[in-house]
């Protein structure tokens, strides 16, 4: 099928408040205007994670607030010591520092991308991928830590079993997002470094042109990546 | 009628679809300062989540802090990084509307497990 072009579709202008979004949706074709099938795609897909990410910190607000054994304090179980003085929730602060860096560097990359600077929004992006790997590996250090400590999914030593649940869980999925970051970020740095989005190289899967707005739609992954940290942070870690 | 014929998807204007495309690259143009102003304050207000616990603030004072400063943080991530500002109103309200439903949930499950905590209690006693 041929694709329908934005271009046969005028952009009508802009009616100010409720107005303007019922005649954008009620509006032949195209409710989404000014976003391309695949930036709406992108924001769609992360509207869903949101809701498993959602249902994950529900499930632990719930774990939490009906269990009758105390919670283990976040602070104390995630401090770390640092030449002989106990600092409270260390690594995790550096891991926020060191994702929200890696949110900085990609939406430069996203900016760079639309000046057509191929080489340093390659590197930008790699820059992204370095600190991303660099959270993923102190995460694995975290679970090392723990695990040795004696937290297991069913229990752990100081308190609520379900800790060890919630936390695997929920920081075990996020990790897994940022992996699927790294990977496909390492993939689009190669494609903007090739120059496959100034000669219009049609891609290996879809075998179609891509363009450097695929740069901005990677970096929505990412900043929702980043997105859910916060919460993480301030729920999990510091609540 | 006339309209659809001409412009439907059995007549690709592939020269217009090109200039299309190369229009909306240029999209989502905005000066660098912007998202170092953001960076720096992502920066600070993460500090400030940290400096939360560091100091050792607890009850009602510590939750709404975090709570303030994760949404501040939230939603100079989407607004500006995400570029949702700067999108049409369509899209942002398709995605943050649906938002609310998780608000209800919340408040669904934490009414639940107020009642769970409370048999547990009942019946159960304190601890193990």
């Amino acid at each position: 099928m041929a694709e329908i072009s934005p271009a046969s579709v005028p952009d009508r202008p802009r009616l100010p408040g409720w107005r303007g979004i019922v005649a954008d949706w009620s509006s032949d074709q195209r409710a989404f205007k000014s976003a391309s099938w695949k930036k709406a795609m992108m924001w769609i897909f992360l509207l869903s994670d949101t809701f498993i990410f959602s249902c994950f910190l529900i499930a632990y607000m719930t774990a939490r607030s009906s269990t009758t054994v105390p919670w283990p304090n976040p602070s104390e179980v995630f401090g770390l010591e640092v030449f002989g003085t106990e600092l409270p929730l260390l690594l995790i602060a550096i891991m926020t520092f060191v994702l929200i860096s890696s949110s900085g560097t990609m939406a430069l990359a996203v900016n760079y991308g639309y000046r057509r600077d191929r080489v340093t929004t390659a590197r930008l992006m790699l820059a992204t991928a370095a600190l991303g790997a660099t959270f993923v590996g102190m995460q694995a250090f975290e679970w090392t830590k723990l695990i040795r400590e004696g937290v297991r999914p069913w229990g752990n030593p100081w308190g609520a079993e379900q800790f060890g649940a919630t936390f695997f869980m929920i920081t075990g999925f996020h990790g897994t997002h940022v992996t699927i970051g790294v990977i496909f970020l390492l993939i689009i740095a190669r494609k903007v470094l090739r120059g496959d989005f100034d000669t219009g190289r049609a891609g290996y899967f879809t075998s179609r042109r891509g363009g450097y707005e695929n740069v901005e739609v990677m970096g929505l992954y990412w900043h929702f990546v980043d997105l859910v940290w916060v919460f993480i942070f301030a729920f999990f870690y510091l609540w | 009628m006339a309209e659809l014929t001409a412009h439907g998807p059995a007549h690709p204007e592939p020269h217009a679809a090109r200039a299309a495309a190369a229009v909306h690259e240029q999209g989502q143009h905005h000066p660098l300062k912007v998202y170092f102003i953001v960076w720096g304050w992502l920066f600070v207000l993460s500090a400030c989540s940290y400096m939360v616990d560091y100091v050792g603030l607890q009850g009602y004072l510590r939750w709404s802090l975090l709570l303030l400063f994760m949404l501040l943080k939230a939603g100079l991530i989407v607004a500006v990084f995400m570029h949702m500002v700067w999108e049409r109103r369509a899209l942002a309200y398709a995605i943050l509307v649906p938002m609310f439903a998780v608000i209800v949930f919340v408040g669904i499950m934490a009414v639940e497990s107020d009642y769970t905590s409370a048999i547990r209690t009942e019946y159960f006693g304190v601890a193990k």
